[in-house]
């Protein structure tokens, strides 16, 4: 059972008061993108043993998307930000390189 | 190899059973080897047993991270059914179902296989008109299937109320050839005779990395040393994504968390497998008595192999309210597997990028009741480099967008 | 015989009698008792039979890890099944009976297997009943499963109720012994808000049994004053029978609150289950002793020292006049010398140490009891119960030195903390040899939603096993639990006892050290499931070296008491057999809950009518009371038909749909999902969303919309209407509102974030009703003064009107009956006065409620797409014939790249048609369309299927649409359709619109 704070309204809250929306920091690829463009957007989502971003939505509370940093062997949130971003926060970043080392964005596989 | 029957047992008894061999062996692991399955699972060592079986490829060896069946093998409520909806899936689980019927003997192993029924409640008219169409369906994919009344429904499952004040029940998918079977001697029986046929399966044995040269493997490493192969199989449910990693290229997955639990065991009262899902749980007895239940997913990645307890919450509602004797029945044990989830939740069974490589993975929530007809496929995928039960199971469908989706229940009614 | 003594009974109010029954037998205990304890006071020494082997089971515990004395508790609509005697509180009138026998307890026709035993070795039945397959199906399973199970299934429908508490607390502590109550004092002391429970009715735990002193006060005083103290404390809460049963991540913690199980006839719920947010978890969850296995230690009145000395100690209860005691380490010695002090006998003490015990054997010398060092158990005598012991040397082979009578054996082969709570959420172990236990790991604890340790042992279970350093180790357990929840905890130093000098335990897994394979048969490991050291031993034999393995194998420690006292000597016995250390071997995972708990309290307030909240529209009241027959949608209910009084649901749907086409009809469409979507990028926006055009949509117009998901597929669809410049207002399915206006979100605020639009779901601000029918505008013109002919309000308009009484409301022009047709809008407050108004003005054109089939229908009859029917989420806008909807303008819309596919744009994906069948039946649901042939795995090749088929009281005849191959170039084709009998039906492949084909009665 999950705690995660929502970084709009700032309630810290259940599980069961959020929703999961998968993979974060997807670039859209839309009409005239290649085949393979279109389908790593849409299905070849990472699905790391470690660090994630991810996208959750606060469905029974404000209703709104945010990002969280998330470890999913530990479960540890490292934290969550703003969805209105194409990148995790530095302080995240370095939040997470303190507690992995040698992790890096994006590098994770 | 020993037979296994009532009088080996017998004669075993009076030397005080200090004759019984070894189920498998526990060798090193050789240089090299034809074939290589990573992950001794249910569908691993399947695939190792039909490889020997139906086309003589006995230099294989599986290897296991841990012990033998403990992954999902040994977590899942042993449910095994081949009422699908589209063929792809109906031919697999069929396949798959029909090989079932006879592992016992064909393994001289026990599995204990128990075609006890299944029937999925349908409680909305949208679910009615659902299990009409897999009825009409199956019966031309040669599955035998039937729309049932609730009154019959009630026949076969005294237990049920059938007048819930949420959702009455309307009728009821009954598959009678349908059932359930002892999770573990699946394993250990397709491991017997893996090991029978002098295939090594080598435990304790972490895969660490992939080698390939020029697009093509040539063998893996591991935690006992570099091990080489003609081609490689990846059967890791759970891990598909890490080891697709190793050998470079993504996979169409995600891996989550689904739940089971047990209630402690109590005198016969339900002969067959009740699946609910419209209020999400499904239910069955177990031979020791226990009331095996099944439930939801986490919504998110997790590796943890175990779960959150509102999935656990709203199961047990479910089916406190669909079976309201077990109300005062005691839940002994819950647990999680980690499933492998594909963008349309059935399985890949595949080739990859890398030449020599093959991936059978993507099974979701439903694996163990494919375990031989995925074994069956995908050692002839392996063997002969197509297979007609794999077919419709590339990877490349995704990219093709087609899918091949089970849950017609997705599309909502008015 | 066991049996109750004149004194003793800490826990007992011997001036209240209860009486019981026990398999129909009158019993009497006194208040205070277990029903264990009221049992054993009744010389019940037998009190079930064993899984596999039927074997006589006694008592072997005091608390929650008994594996053998299971009952059936209650009657009726109160019965349950398995229920633990040793943590079940005696009342008055309780009825009870024994489990797993036929015809009766004592003689049990299933104790055969037991003589048989020999032949059903662990894993027997996968070596066995293989051949002839029939035989296994028709026999050997059959009989098999009758022979399953422990408890009755009961069959009442459950008369007590249940509830959920949802707390947070800053320390949770589990247990509530010396060492839970000083932890929490430590934490209370500091000011973190403390929650401690307490499984038992009772606190202090062990400690008041084994005696001692602390800071001077005997131990009894020092958790009365403890308690007192907490009491005073107001961040501190108290709790009795509440099991800490499950931790699971982030510090959740589930209490399991036994409320009116000593009490069934009080009022209120029977258990409640504490949904706890916990900062730190505190786990002084105490310690279980573990059984020695020797030959014969299942035979009822063979116990665990420490359940003979607090059976002795709380309730007054002799286990037997002569009580041999057994032991591997000091503590047992204190079973003794309590019996002994008891004025009862202990013929010898059996140490299988060598050099024997410290202190506490100088002080059973002391009392005359004779000990006898190096020597262990050959076998137990007896069979319903113990009758003497032989004893032998433990390092030998069990060649019997002196037969000894006894009416019970008090066992002791160590002690192991309860570790259950810390390692569910993932805290390791590690184990101590000189201890010879797992105890907690303090380096690897399972950490937190921040990554931080959450959960801390303290006291035994933490491996401490004398009172000062139980004391020491919890009063530092509850100090940093409040330190971690940000509390300054005090520099005072824990309470003092005196420290205790103990002979190190030596580890001893078989005795004697080389039984023979006959007495290693009769070896138990796990009582319950009839696992014993023979069994592990051919586990191990035949290569099921992993822990699980052997586990799953043997079925050792699957029982309802989860191995609590099996899994660690099942454990050693491998490992042995292995020639490898414990933690080599391992151990298996411990799962929740750490004691079953029962479903109902699980399953909380939420059943029958409570199940799950239904939404109800503003006329649900009139449905209900005007003969509505539901049917659920999503959370909705929604009148399926109208049924008079006689009428069948057949006749009243062709009665809905015949008057509605004739004349008037009224359906109730406030389910519909209703979502605003504003602001200057609404227009570009809805291009995304939909696959038509929507930005060119003109205020005061509908537009009917197609909605994709970004796979392609058909996820939605409804009639826009734009209100305003920058406001559109989408309808949405009944079932799709939240999901669509999920949907709009999860786009606009991940990928449009600077696009300026805003959406809001008002679906249940308004009510709606779709006045249907040629009279449909004859009833809305009498209710309102504003122009609402064809001239002012065009089919696909919408404009607003006031009708009669001020009450202002939307009127949509769109039609989903193909009759001519209004949909109002009324805020939901209004929804009931409008219903009853159109009522009423239509009561002269004979105004009919319709439900959900007869909109069925005549969509269907129009040839009009239904979500769920004609899609299932594997179809396409074009699969259905509606690339009209599909804007070819737009460079992008949600789903246009991945429509763009190979098999997305492959020609011979089916399409939509009408079907008519030749004989005007009327096809089955789902029905498919065959081909010739058969594919590559042998199943019918097939070339369409049913989407929607219903019978047309309109036509007069079966009607139904479908995806055909090539289906729009084959009209008037004939296709097979074969029912699941095998019989065929022939149908034409048609257009779809049946009815009124030009649509000139919706615009008229």
């Amino acid at each position: 059972m999950l705690i995660l704070t929502c970084p709009c309204c700032g309630v810290t809250a259940e599980e069961t008061e959020f929703h999961g929306g998968g993979e974060a920091h997807v670039t859209r690829f839309g009409p005239g993108s290649s085949e393979d463009d279109f389908h790593g957007y849409l299905f070849e989502k990472v699905n790391p043993k470690g660090v994630h971003f991810e996208r959750w939505r606060h469905n029974n509370g404000c209703g709104k998307w945010f990002h969280a940093a998330r470890c999913t062997v530990t479960l540890e949130v490292f934290g969550t930000y703003s969805a209105q971003t194409t990148e995790p926060p530095q302080d995240i970043k370095d939040k997470i390189s303190a507690k992995r080392p040698g992790w890096s964005w994006r590098e994770f596989a | 190899m020993k037979r296994y029957s009532a009088f080996a047992v017998a004669r075993e008894a009076l030397r005080n059973h200090m004759g019984w061999e070894r189920a498998w062996a526990s060798p090193e692991p050789k240089k090299k080897y034809d074939v290589i399955i990573i992950g001794a699972g249910g569908h691993g060592l399947a695939t190792a047993y039909y490889l020997g079986k139906n086309f003589g490829i006995t230099n294989v060896a599986v290897l296991e991270k841990g012990w033998l069946g403990g992954g999902n093998t040994g977590r899942n409520t042993t449910i095994i059914r081949s009422n699908y909806l589209q063929d792809p899936s109906a031919a697999m689980y069929e396949k798959s179902r029909s090989l079932y019927e006879t592992l016992s003997q064909d393994l001289n192993y026990n599995i204990m296989y128990s075609p006890r029924g299944v029937i999925m409640l349908a409680q909305t008219e949208h679910e009615v008109r659902g299990y009409k169409r897999t009825a009409h369906a199956n019966a031309l994919q040669g599955v035998t299937t039937e729309f049932i009344s609730p009154q019959r429904v009630k026949e076969i499952v005294p237990i049920i109320n059938l007048d819930g004040p949420r959702y009455p029940v309307l009728g009821g998918l009954w598959q009678a050839r349908a059932g359930t079977a002892r999770h573990d001697a699946v394993a250990w029986g397709f491991a017997r005779a893996c090991s029978a046929m002098g295939m090594d399966i080598i435990q304790k044995c972490e895969v660490t990395g992939i080698s390939r040269e020029g697009g093509r493997v040539t063998g893996v490493s591991t935690n006992r040393g570099d091990i080489a192969c003609d081609k490689l199989g990846i059967v890791v449910a759970g891990h598909s994504g890490h080891l697709a990693d190793m050998a470079g290229f993504r996979l169409p997955i995600e891996s989550v968390s689904l739940q089971a639990l047990v209630s402690e065991p109590i005198k016969p009262c339900m002969d067959c497998v009740v699946m609910a899902n419209t209020v999400h749980g499904y239910m069955s007895q177990s031979d020791k008595g226990e009331m095996v239940i099944g439930g939801g997913t986490d919504g998110y990645n997790n590796y943890t192999q175990r779960g959150a307890f509102h999935h656990i919450e709203e199961t047990v509602r479910a089916l406190v309210e669909t079976f309201p004797m077990i109300s005062r029945l005691k839940m002994l044990r819950q647990w999680g597997g980690i499933v492998d989830v594909t963008g349309d939740r059935s399985p890949i069974l595949s080739k990859t990028p890398v030449e020599g490589v093959f991936i059978n993975c993507g099974w979701g929530t439903g694996g163990f009741k494919a375990t031989p007809g995925s074994g069956w496929g995908f050692a002839e995928l392996m063997a002969k480099g197509h297979s007609p039960l794999c077919n419709e199971f590339g990877l490349n469908r995704f990219k093709e967008g087609r899918f091949i989706d089970e849950s017609v229940a997705a599309g909502v009614a008015h | 015989m066991s049996t109750r003594l004149a004194n003793g009974g800490r826990l007992l109010n011997k001036g209240r009698a209860l009486e019981f029954t026990f398999n129909g037998k009158r019993m009497t205990g006194v208040e205070g008792d277990t029903l264990a304890s009221a049992l054993l006071a009744n010389d019940q020494m037998m009190v079930g039979r064993s899984f596999k082997y039927h074997r006589p089971r006694g008592i072997v515990a005091s608390g929650g890890e008994e594996p053998n004395a299971l009952v059936g508790l209650g009657e009726n609509g109160k019965f349950e099944p398995n229920q633990r005697v040793t943590t079940t509180e005696l009342f008055d009138g309780l009825t009870c009976a024994s489990q797993n026998h036929w015809p009766s307890l004592e003689f049990d026709v299933g104790a055969i297997n037991s003589k048989l035993s020999r032949f059903l070795p662990a894993g027997f039945y996968y070596k066995m009943f293989i051949h002839p397959r029939p035989l296994w199906k028709h026999v050997y399973e059959p009989f098999i499963r009758q022979s399953a199970g422990l408890g009755k299934a009961p069959r009442d429908r459950d008369e007590d109720s249940y509830e959920h508490f949802y707390a947070f607390y800053d320390v949770v502590v589990v247990g509530g012994g010396v060492a839970g109550l000083q932890a929490a004092k430590a934490a209370g002391q500091a000011g973190a808000k403390v929650l401690v429970m307490e499984q038992t009715p009772h606190w202090g735990g062990r400690a008041p049994v084994d005696g001692g002193e602390v800071d001077g006060l005997s131990v009894d005083r020092f958790v009365e004053q403890s308690v007192s103290e907490l009491h005073a404390m107001e961040n501190v809460t108290l709790r009795t029978r509440m099991m800490g049963a499950a931790v699971y991540d982030h510090g959740y913690v589930m209490g399991y609150e036994r409320v009116n199980d000593h009490q069934p006839d009080a009022k209120g719920p029977r258990h409640r289950l504490w949904r706890i947010r916990a900062g730190q978890i505190v786990t002084a969850t105490g310690a279980i002793e573990r059984p020695l296995s020797f030959a014969g230690n299942d035979i009822p009145g063979v116990m665990l020292a420490s359940a003979v000395r607090d059976y002795a100690v709380d309730y007054g209860v002799s286990v037997g006049d002569r009580t041999v005691v057994v032991t591997n380490n000091d503590d047992a010695y204190r079973t003794a010398i309590t019996l002994k002090n008891l004025g009862l006998e202990v013929p010898v003490i059996v140490d299988a140490r060598p050099s024997g015990g410290g202190p506490l054997a100088g002080e059973a010398v002391a009392l005359g009891i004779r000990v006898e060092n190096g020597k262990g158990i050959a076998k137990v005598k007896g069979g319903k119960r113990v009758e003497g012991v032989e004893i032998c040397t433990q390092a030998g082979e069990g060649a019997a030195l002196e037969t000894i009578k006894c009416e019970a054996v008090a066992m002791s082969g160590g002690w192991s903390p309860v570790v259950h709570l810390w390692s569910h959420c993932g805290g390791k172990l590690l184990w101590d040899d000189e201890n010879v236990m797992f105890r907690p790991d303090g380096d690897k604890a399972p950490t937190g939603a921040e990554g931080e340790r959450f959960v801390i042992p303290a006291g035994s279970a933490d491996g401490c096993l004398d009172l000062a350093s139980v004391l020491d180790n919890a009063d530092a357990a509850g100090k940093a639990a409040a330190q971690a929840t940000g509390h300054t905890p005090g520099k005072g130093a824990a309470p003092q006892a005196q420290p205790e000098t103990m002979t190190p335990i030596q580890a001893v897994w078989m005795m004697p050290q080389g039984a023979s394979y006959k007495l290693r048969m009769k070896a138990w490991l796990d009582y319950q499931n009839d696992v014993k050291v023979s069994d592990i031993q051919l586990a191990a034999r035949e290569g099921f070296e992993s822990v699980e393995h052997a586990k799953r194998y043997t079925t050792l420690g699957m029982a309802t008491d989860q191995g609590k006292l099996s899994n660690i000597n099942g454990l050693a016995i491998l490992s042995d057999a292995l020639s490898q250390g414990i933690p080599q071997t391992g151990t298996t995972t411990f799962r929740p809950p750490y004691t079953p708990i029962s479903m109902s309290s699980i399953a909380g307030e939420a059943r029958n009518e409570t199940f799950q909240p239904i939404r109800k529209t503003p006329m649900h009241s009139w449905h209900e009371a005007n003969g509505a027959h539901w049917e659920p949608v999503g959370a909705w209910r929604r009148p399926y038909c109208f049924q008079k009084p006689g009428e069948s649901v057949h006749d009243a749907v062709n009665r809905e749909i015949k008057q509605t086409r004739d004349s008037l009809g009224l359906l109730d469409a406030s389910t519909l999902g209703k979502i605003i979507v504003k602001g200057p990028d609404a227009g570009k926006f809805m291009d995304m969303l939909y696959t038509n055009m929507m930005s060119t949509l003109k205020p005061g117009r509908c537009r009917y919309g197609l909605m994709c998901n970004e796979n392609g597929f058909l996820m939605d669809d409804g009639v826009v209407a734009r209100l305003d410049e920058d406001t559109f207002l989408c309808h949405t399915t009944t079932g799709g509102a939240d999901n669509i206006h999920g949907h709009m979100e999860e786009w606009l605020q991940t990928e449009w974030w600077d696009w300026k639009v805003y959406t809001a779901n008002v679906t249940e601000q308004f009510a709606q009703v779709g006045v249907v029918g040629p009279k449909s505008r004859k009833v809305l013109q009498k209710l309102t003064d504003d122009d609402i002919s064809n001239d002012a309000l065009t089919f696909m308009g919408w404009t607003e009107i006031t009708l009669k009484g001020g009450l202002p409301a939307r009127v949509f022009r769109i039609s989903f009956a193909g009759e001519l047709s209004f949909e109002l809008a009324v805020p939901a407050s209004h929804g009931r006065a409008l219903w009853d108004m159109l009522m009423q003005a239509g009561a002269e054109f004979g105004v009919t409620p319709y439900g959900t089939e007869a909109m069925h229908v005549m969509r269907a009859e129009k040839g009009f797409i239904m979500i769920g029917d004609e899609t299932d989420g594997t179809v396409i806008p074009q699969d259905l014939g509606m690339d009209w909807a599909i804007s070819k303008k737009k460079e992008d819309y949600l789903g246009k790249r991945a429509q763009q596919r190979s098999h997305m744009t492959d020609p011979t994906r089916w399409k939509l048609v009408g079907l008519e069948t030749l004989d005007g039946s009327t096809l089955p649901d789902g029905a498919y369309a065959t081909a010739d042939g058969t594919n590559a795995n042998g199943q019918r090749n097939v070339q369409g299927r049913v989407t929607s088929t219903y019978h047309s009281p309109t036509l007069g005849r079966g009607i139904a649409m479908g995806l055909v191959l090539n289906g729009p170039d084959r009209m008037g084709d004939v296709l097979d359709f074969p029912k699941v009998d095998g019989t065929v039906i022939k149908a034409k492949i048609v257009d779809p619109v049946f009815y009124d084909k030009n649509g000139e009665k919706q615009n008229v």
